[in-house]
């Protein structure tokens, strides 16, 4: 390290928990973070790492716990006052605005003035290139931030957070979307900013990274605290287990049920920058799971096998009948449902009522001479708000005023109703408490004993270990191992998601 | 928890209530309730205190002036619930009043040339609609350009003449009433069309699909609601009934010219929205707009009678628009103000 630790950490959280009505986000944060030091924070999907993040910078307010800035306690009621206090977040992907000029970004709201209030557009020039030439990078302060990458994007984020001086910057897995050579300049450019003696928070799923980059780290798992070490410390192995570590093997049992003929089979499945020759089948009574990092390209693969996006090459059959591209319609007469990723903007329509969502993707199915029946509609929601133990006080309340597990019950028996042969579920159990969590995962269990053909993502690994068949790890649009129930475990899903090129075909 | 089943069997039919209000809460607690008697009331009012406006005739003229708006009206509900607008309503009207036209001057048999007129119709909600769902163009700025496009090919093909000859025992037809009433014979193919549309909009799967599609293109998508024919629909279904509208418009003056019809795009508009349609998509109703449109021509027609100068009326009935929109979106922002301190309290 270049410089000598500073006694007290410039940004230290103790014990904050964060929840959102039912869900709880952040049980116990902890984190401290010294000048001059780049400090990572790594930990699964969902172990709470973001919302910490959140915390920090002032979009979230703490629920308990302490937070102080140099010793001093603070408490950012939004995100102004984080900045003003010296804190400063870059996203992994920024929100320029994309027809003002680089300089016009880097001062949006606190341009330099002349008399009048007049902008002082020369001034502010000449620092902001004074700003990339001190960060590197050969940026042309005068034009419009539209079509630059996003690495030169983070770049600008990262000017504008040292014009304002920042002495915490927090780094959010700013590499995720970024190429080889890109990925070293912001690591150059990361070195020299801990030179100058700021605190830097880097957040990544790349150990590669972690461990060339940072000086510290810690380990966070189900909202909480685990760990902190020096880098040197501790090895990639033992990291790992720490962040998945706790027994999962009962607490999402999927029953063994019949493995009978192949329901979906997908063949050499190719969309340019998304993900790259895909196969796989689903059987009946199986349930297969498709795991690996955000961003590894496995909603997309669903989305293209559902219809909903097209594909360059290769074929989706279901129950050996060719499925046409690009339409979600044909996809569901031949017997797929897709519970979606986002189930507020694509499970379901959210002004509409229980049971006009219940029914919306069987309402062909129901009509009698070109007319839906309001009668039969009634009773197929009734009864799947009844079989699916939905809370609400009637079939016509806007799904909008549901609670998420119960709106996530809407949208299976949406689905449910449609009696599909294979269903795809993404991220079943996002944003739902532990109770309803556990009524999702029998249910699968029970629909896979009824011969249905499951194919889940998730970014949870006790789900997928617990639920799955079979796991298909992908690693950056391709597939990179097929394990089996028996080999599944969180280390081997893991290594397959984080770890480059090896196949276990 | 494991020991409790996570899901009942499958058949029961009376676990929930099905309406969390009654009938007649529903019925009545309802922006298109509002507007009827709202029309009841403004109906009675200038029956009884202004001069001439009971007379059958007022009531033949009323019925006649409303009827190419009504046209319109109708398939305008199912555009602006789709989430999209029509703009060029009006000059599909000219451009199939001249199209009628031209070819009735030509020659061509009157029957055939009504048919073309509304193909033209058609072809023209088609250019919309390929325009809106295949190049992706949003709807505001493609029917404002076509709006200009569509008049300019009325005029174009018409110049600044006119045509006048038409057959009389389609001019008269046009305007004649059932039997001995003052009600038009245009009234009943109208009536027959709005309730055509009104089952397609709120009985059948299309219909719901065109709610699904306003209130959310990719929850529609995810739902297998074919979106864009959804919307090619409705756009094919304006232009064809803006055309209809022309042509017994042109009928009913026996006077084709490029200029029929111009502005009255925003009155359509202005009547679906009055009826209680969402401008933002996903609401509305049938009903709603049939009631709009007439709410407003029974009031123009009455200060019309009561020497109400012109511009005063437009005063009135843009005022009665603005306010019956805050009156919309107030009622939804009470309501859940007051559900949300009941939760609380």
């Amino acid at each position: 390290m270049a410089e000598a630790v500073a006694p007290i950490p410039v940004l230290s959280v103790r014990n904050v928990a964060k929840s959102f009505g039912a869900a709880i986000a952040l049980r116990k944060g902890c984190l401290d973070s010294y000048g001059g030091s780049i400090h990572a924070l790594v930990g699964e999907n969902g172990a709470g790492k973001s919302t910490l993040v959140k915390v920090i910078a002032g979009v979230h307010h703490r629920d308990g716990g302490e937070f102080l800035l140099s010793g001093r306690p603070v408490d950012f009621r939004n995100t102004a006052e984080a900045k003003a206090a010296g804190v400063a977040v870059i996203y992994q992907e920024p929100t320029l605005f994309p027809d003002l000029s680089v300089t016009e970004n880097i001062f949006m709201g606190r341009q330099p003035v002349l008399g009048l209030g007049r902008i002082d557009r020369r001034r502010m020039r000449s620092e902001a290139a004074d700003l990339l030439e001190r960060l590197g990078v050969r940026l042309n302060p005068d034009r419009v931030a539209r079509g630059l990458s996003i690495a030169d994007q983070q770049v600008i984020e990262i000017a504008k957070a040292i014009s304002l001086d920042a002495k915490v910057l927090v780094m959010d897995e700013p590499t995720a979307a970024l190429s080889g050579v890109e990925v070293d300049r912001l690591f150059t450019i990361t070195r020299a900013l801990r030179d100058e003696g700021r605190a830097i928070i880097f957040i990544s799923h790349r150990f590669e990274e972690i461990y060339s980059l940072c000086d510290t780290l810690t380990v966070m798992r189900d909202g909480e605290y685990v760990s902190a070490h020096a880098i040197g410390d501790v090895t990639v192995d033992e990291v790992v287990r720490r962040m998945v570590g706790r027994s999962v093997t009962d607490l999402f049992p999927k029953e063994a049920a019949p493995v009978g003929d192949v329901r979906l089979r997908v063949e050499g499945l190719t969309s340019s920058g998304k993900f790259h020759d895909i196969n796989f089948v689903v059987r009946s009574g199986e349930i297969v799971c498709l795991a690996g990092l955000v961003g590894s390209g496995r909603t997309e693969i669903v989305r293209a096998v559902f219809g909903v996006d097209g594909y360059d090459r290769g074929t989706v059959t279901v129950d050996g009948h060719t499925l046409p591209m690009k339409n979600p319609a044909a996809a569901i007469a031949a017997g797929i449902a897709l519970v979606p990723e986002d189930r507020r903007k694509q499970g379901l329509v959210m002004d509409f009522s229980v049971r006009s969502n219940m029914s919306l993707a069987v309402r062909d199915r129901l009509s009698v001479l070109g007319i839906l029946p309001a009668l039969k509609e009634t009773r197929l929601a009734m009864s799947w708000a009844h079989r699916l133990q939905v809370k609400t006080s009637s079939l016509d309340s806007p799904v909008a005023t549901l609670s998420g597990g119960n709106q996530q019950k809407v949208v299976l028996g949406k689905w449910l109703a449609t009696e599909p042969r294979v269903l795809i579920i993404d991220e079943p159990t996002r944003g739902i408490d532990v109770g309803t969590k556990s009524e999702v995962h029998r249910l699968m269990s029970e629909l896979a004993g009824h011969g249905v053909a499951i194919l889940m993502i998730s970014s949870e690994l006790p789900e997928v270990i617990g639920m799955a068949d079979r796991v298909l790890v992908m690693k950056e649009g391709h597939m990179t191992a097929e394990l089996s129930r028996a080999d599944a475990n969180p280390e081997t899903v893991m290594y397959a998601a984080t770890h480059s090129v090896e196949k276990s075909a | 928890m494991l020991d409790t089943p996570v899901t009942n069997e499958p058949g029961v039919t009376r676990a929930y209530t099905v309406h969390a209000r009654g009938l007649w809460h529903r019925l009545l607690v309802r922006h298109e309730a509002v507007v009827l008697v709202v029309l009841v009331v403004v109906w009675m009012y200038a029956n009884a205190g202004i001069a001439g406006f009971g007379r059958p005739i007022t009531l033949t003229f009323l019925l006649l002036d409303v009827a190419p708006i009504l046209l319109m009206v109708l398939p305008m509900t199912l555009v602006i619930i789709s989430g999209e607008i029509d703009l060029s309503v009006a000059s599909v009207f000219g451009l199939a009043s001249v199209v009628l036209g031209v070819m009735v001057k030509a020659g061509v048999p009157i029957a055939l040339a009504v048919l073309t007129a509304g193909l033209v119709g058609v072809v023209a909600g088609l250019v919309n609609g390929f325009l809106v769902t295949v190049l992706g163009l949003p709807s505001l700025a493609v029917t404002i350009g076509t709006l200009a496009l569509f008049r300019g090919l009325a005029v174009g093909l018409l110049g600044t003449k006119a045509v006048t000859e038409f057959p009389p025992g389609w001019t008269s037809s046009a305007q004649s009433t059932i039997g001995d009433s003052a009600v038009p014979v245009i009234v009943v193919p109208i009536a027959v069309l709005a309730i055509a549309i009104g089952v397609l909009l709120h009985l059948t799967p299309f219909g719901r699909g065109v709610y699904a599609v306003g209130l959310s293109d990719e929850a529609a998508i995810f739902s297998g609601v074919l979106v864009k024919r959804t919307k090619l629909v409705v756009f094919a279904l304006s232009g064809l009934c803006a055309a209809l509208a022309g042509v017994f418009y042109t009928l009913r003056f026996g006077n084709a010219i490029g200029s029929n019809g111009v502005g009255l795009e925003l009155g359509v508009i202005a009547a679906v929205v009055l009826g209680g349609t969402s401008i933002f998509g996903g609401r509305g109703s049938v009903a709603g707009s049939v009631l709009g449109a007439l709410l407003i021509a029974v009031l123009a027609s009455a200060l019309r009678l009561a020497k109400v100068p012109a511009n005063a009326i437009d005063i009135i009935t843009g005022a009665i628009l603005v306010l019956s929109i805050a009156v919309t979106m107030a009622i939804p922002f009470f309501a859940q103000r007051f559900t949300r301190e009941r939760r609380a309290g």
